[in-house]
């Protein structure tokens, strides 16, 4: 389950990509590189391109410029922004774990456990709920052995203690298997809390780099308004925090930033992350 | 034994049965019936081309259906007429090119009847060979696309994304119900062919917690279907590929009594 073996360095690249739709340019002269171990997070406004952005580089989509590509021999672990499977197929999740992999019942019950799913491994995937969904979809993710997970909105439909909870296991799971992570997110609170760098995506790559660097970018603030102000003042408190521990901070006290404090109270180490769940 | 035309009819029926119930399935889970339907009305001008040509029928059908399983598979990767309008033209297109080249064919009798419902009581041991040999060749063909066809079913993006999905599984996939549909025709006719598709497989459907269950579930679904139909077919006199029909039906409304377990 660990990397050995696996190709190592540069997961996925995206060189002067461009994408358009029925005429329309929903991307141009994007270029990213991912590498074994980095969590990238793609954020933008609705409309942005941020999906496109994956999909071009899952070779989902034909760039119309440029190219996209994950790199040879790297195993993907994909989990889309929409997964409705339709009742007329019926499906436990035993069974959904080994859709494009062939694990054993050993295989399925560790990833399922590693994602706290593993009582619903006889289940119905139409009877679960949607936090529950999102788990045992990034548990069949993972137990491909991925070097690469995309996941793209990966907290869709889950209430927001369950959201934070998701996002740890993201940075967990990225730990324990060293692969990379590229996933879209529109949620910028918790950008801060689990990822290496973050692409701003709006039509082209507004800018890029660690979360408190883009944080304090024009054109992100303008893209995002009031949640930009989030972020930034998430960023203040971070900052203070080393200096004033145990002081509360007036004002602006939320369960979001309560959130990040709990999960990030030393910069950014990942591996802090781990044993605070 | 296969003297007894009986028992010829039992296995032949029982022949389809077996492959069309993991292949409804899919027909099902890809809420493809009109691909059947449209398959099934084209045979039509296989009939025709049979008898013009002095081929075996089942050879100009498996032609007429493979050719438009085909098509369909080409013109399917355009946006701008929809499936069901390709479906219908592709269907009523065929029939009607059958209908008139068999017009042509003032010397030759074609038993209408026979052709749109089938006449299992009239299996030859010769046809019991097309249908097991060729059921046989759709059962290896479903077997060797089974993981990713079931995975792209589920999620397109997901098993082509993950590398599971190759994109000639679905020309496969449409090939297999061409071939079905001429082993088929013998037993239920062109009307009815695509009911032994897909009613067992939805009568499969509350009882089954897997898609390998429901596959299985279904094929003896279809079974049941076959022998009960025979059996009402033989007592009551009625004709044999309506009367299979008959009984599955009754089986599917029998299913809805099941509690659902998935």
């Amino acid at each position: 389950m660990t990397g050995v073996g696996k190709p190592e360095g540069v997961l996925l690249r995206a060189e002067g990509l461009a994408v358009r739709l029925g005429g329309r340019v929903i991307l141009h002269g994007v270029d990213l590189t991912l590498r074994r171990g980095e969590i990238v997070t793609v954020i933008g406004p609705n409309g942005g391109g941020k999906t496109t952005l994956l999909r071009a580089v899952l070779g989902l989509l034909k760039p119309s410029a440029g190219r996209a590509f994950v790199a040879d021999g790297v195993t993907v672990g994909y989990v889309p922004q929409r997964f409705a499977l339709d009742r007329v197929m019926p499906m436990t999740v035993a069974r959904l774990m080994s859709l494009t992999a062939r694990p054993g019942r050993g295989a399925i019950e560790r990833a399922l456990t590693e994602t706290g799913t593993a009582h619903l491994i006889d289940a119905s995937v139409h009877g679960l709920s949607g936090g529950e969904l999102q788990r045992v979809l990034l548990a069949r993710a993972l137990v491909r052995a991925p070097d690469l997970l995309v996941l793209d909105e990966p907290v869709q439909g889950v209430d927001f203690t369950g959201e934070a909870a998701l996002y740890e296991l993201i940075g967990t799971i990225r730990d324990r298997h060293a692969c990379g992570v590229l996933m879209v997110s529109h949620d910028l609170h918790v950008v801060m809390a689990a990822t290496d760098r973050v692409v701003c995506v709006n039509g082209h790559v507004c800018c890029t780099g660690a979360p408190h660097e883009v944080s304090g970018n024009a054109e992100v603030r303008r893209l995002f308004g009031p949640q930009a102000e989030l972020f930034a003042l998430y960023r203040h408190h971070h900052d203070h925090e080393h200096d004033l521990t145990g002081e509360p901070v007036a004002g602006h006290v939320d369960h979001r930033r309560d959130h990040h404090d709990h999960h990030h109270p030393h910069g950014h180490s990942h591996g802090a992350a781990g044993h605070a769940g | 034994m296969l003297d007894d035309f009986l028992v010829r009819a039992l296995v032949a029926g029982l022949g389809v049965a077996l492959v069309a119930g993991p292949l409804g399935c899919f027909v099902v889970w890809r809420r493809m019936a009109y691909v059947g339907d449209t398959m099934a009305h084209a045979s039509l001008l296989g009939v025709a081309l049979g008898l013009i040509l002095g081929l075996d029928l089942g050879v100009g059908v498996l032609a007429v259906t493979v050719t438009v399983a085909l098509l369909l598979a080409a013109l399917q990767g355009q946006r701008q007429i929809g499936s069901d309008t390709l479906l219908g033209i592709l269907a009523h297109g065929a029939l009607s090119i059958g209908l008139v080249a068999v017009a042509f064919l003032e010397s030759v009798r074609l038993d209408l009847m026979a052709y749109l419902f089938g006449d299992v009581l009239a299996v030859s041991t010769g046809d019991l060979l097309w249908i097991w040999g060729g059921g046989a060749a759709v059962l290896a063909g479903l077997a060797a696309v089974w993981r990713p066809l079931l995975a792209a079913t589920v999620d397109p993006d997901l098993a082509l994304a993950e590398g599971a999905a190759a994109p000639w599984t679905r020309v496969v996939f449409v090939l297999l119900i061409a071939t079905t549909i001429a082993i088929a025709m013998k037993i239920v006719g062109v009307l009815l062919i695509t009911a032994l598709l897909i009613i067992p497989a939805a009568a499969a459907r509350r009882s089954a917690r897997s898609p390998e269950a429901m596959a299985l579930a279904a094929s003896v679904v279809g079974a049941l279907a076959v022998a009960g139909g025979l059996a009402l077919s033989v007592t009551a006199d009625t004709p044999s590929g309506p009367s299979i029909v008959v009984a599955a039906l009754a089986l599917f409304v029998g299913s809805l009594a099941l509690p659902a377990r998935g």
